[in-house]
């Protein structure tokens, strides 16, 4: 083991010292950047041949204002992530809940779902790689729920459009409905609703991997990866999600969205959810017309609980797990979580 | 005659991979069946919990993203 990895010459064909030096000129690079958005955007916006304070003049500079300070939050909070990310791995985790206690494993496996790596694509293996390893059904859910709810890129992104109060506060409730709906789902006894062939197996839990030894170079060239990667895929979202802001920053009149998304209206937080349930978008898509929500006035409870529902409830990862949990289990799931969202939504409603 | 089993749903990363595999293979001269399982029971049931993992005449040697080259160069010599 040790002769193998000596063996190994270090990283590719720039020495050390460029990385750093790489990343080093990279964050100031991002620093110059971010401290231009406002007299880019103003300047950009004076090109259209509409007037500043119109309501096309508006959405205008919103959009040009949002997307490059979304994509440029985007980088930093990605590859940050990434980097963070490299000292965690599903095999980690897994070794870390199979031996706790059920009630330290729920907010465990909850903290441990934002911090290991891990995509949607591979939550079946994951799934069962946790279940077969004696990992109870409810802890594993907890896992699965909070690590797209309190994912990092919805978080920092809320924490750089909306401010660090109600960040706060999402990642306060998203944590803790992850841990309590892993919890309730526990205590309800559904190993008999997962599928047939699920019950019966015995994967290889043995086949343990050697521990890969990473170096901080290494695990720059992670967060870069992963970087490049995320970023060609949500760009996309992104833009829409601040159209959409944009429409509703210019456009909505005050007065509406205070009879819609207002606290008066009780029926506005179900409303929310159902609106945000089968909506599919990335949290970097959502959080561009949350802002836009709210700078209009809409409750602060119901908008939580329509990021909540459409980050953490989507309907692609359900039919991912439609391969290993029952139709019924996944009713059980999708109604516990919303349960949880719409507690949250009516709570700041009636506080605020 | 070495068999590498490539676990993955069919993702762009596992696509790579196996062409790396393909590659490294070639470029040592080592005699090797590239096999790809895109069953998620079967990448479960090999004890691979994020993909693409590699096999190497069935020891799991690696999982989760595209392997480093020259890690992959020393599982295919070992």
């Amino acid at each position: 083991m040790t002769a193998q990895t000596n063996d190994i010459p270090p990283h590719g064909t720039h020495p050390n010292w460029q990385w750093y030096a790489g990343t080093a000129v990279a964050a100031v690079l991002w620093l110059l950047l971010y401290r231009q958005l406002i007299p880019f955007s103003e300047w950009a916006t004076a090109l259209f041949p509409v007037a500043r304070n119109s309501h096309t003049g508006e959405a205008i500079a919103f959009f040009l204002y949002d997307v490059p300070k979304v994509l440029l939050l985007l980088t930093l909070i990605v590859f940050v992530t990434g980097v963070l990310r490299s000292w965690f791995s599903p095999e980690k985790t897994r070794a870390i809940l199979s031996g706790k206690r059920e009630i330290l494993g729920y907010p465990l496996a909850a903290a441990l779902g934002v911090l290991t790596p891990f995509c949607s694509c591979s939550s079946v293996p994951l799934f069962i790689g946790f279940v077969s390893a004696g990992i109870p059904l409810g802890v594993t859910f907890s896992f699965l729920i909070a690590g797209p709810m309190v994912g990092p890129v919805g978080l920092g992104l809320l924490f750089g459009l909306v401010g660090w109060k109600i960040a706060t506060v999402y990642l306060v409730f998203g944590f803790s409905i992850a841990t309590l709906a892993g919890w309730v789902m526990g205590r309800m006894g559904l190993e008999r609703y997962l599928q047939d062939w699920v019950r019966e197996l015995n994967a290889n839990v043995g086949n343990d991997l050697p521990e890969e030894r990473l170096t901080m170079v290494d695990r720059i060239k992670i967060g870069l990866d992963q970087l490049l990667e995320i970023l060609g895929k949500v760009w996309i979202w992104v833009v829409i999600g601040i159209a959409i802001g944009a429409l509703i920053h210019g456009y909505v009149p005050e007065a509406m969205m205070l009879r819609i998304m207002g606290g008066e209206a009780w029926w506005s937080v179900p409303a929310a959810v159902a609106v945000g349930v089968p909506m599919y978008t990335n949290a970097a898509g959502v959080i561009p017309i949350v802002e836009a929500l709210l700078g209009k006035g809409a409750a602060l409870g119901t908008t939580l609980a329509f990021m909540m529902s459409v980050i953490a409830l989507s309907l692609p990862e359900m039919i991912i797990l439609k391969q290993v949990l029952t139709l019924r289990l996944i009713a059980i799931f999708i109604a516990v979580v919303a349960s949880g969202i719409l507690a949250t939504g009516f709570l700041f409603n009636a506080l605020l | 005659m070495k068999t590498v089993k490539i676990y993955g749903p069919g993702c762009k990363r596992c696509e790579t991979t196996e062409a790396m595999v393909k590659d490294a293979a070639a470029r040592l001269g080592i005699e090797t069946t590239v096999e790809k399982v895109t069953v998620q029971r079967e990448i479960a049931m090999a004890g691979v919990m994020s993909t693409p993992g590699i096999t190497v005449d069935g020891k799991l040697v690696h999982a989760g993203g595209v392997p480093d080259a020259t890690k992959l160069d020393s599982w295919l010599t070992a």
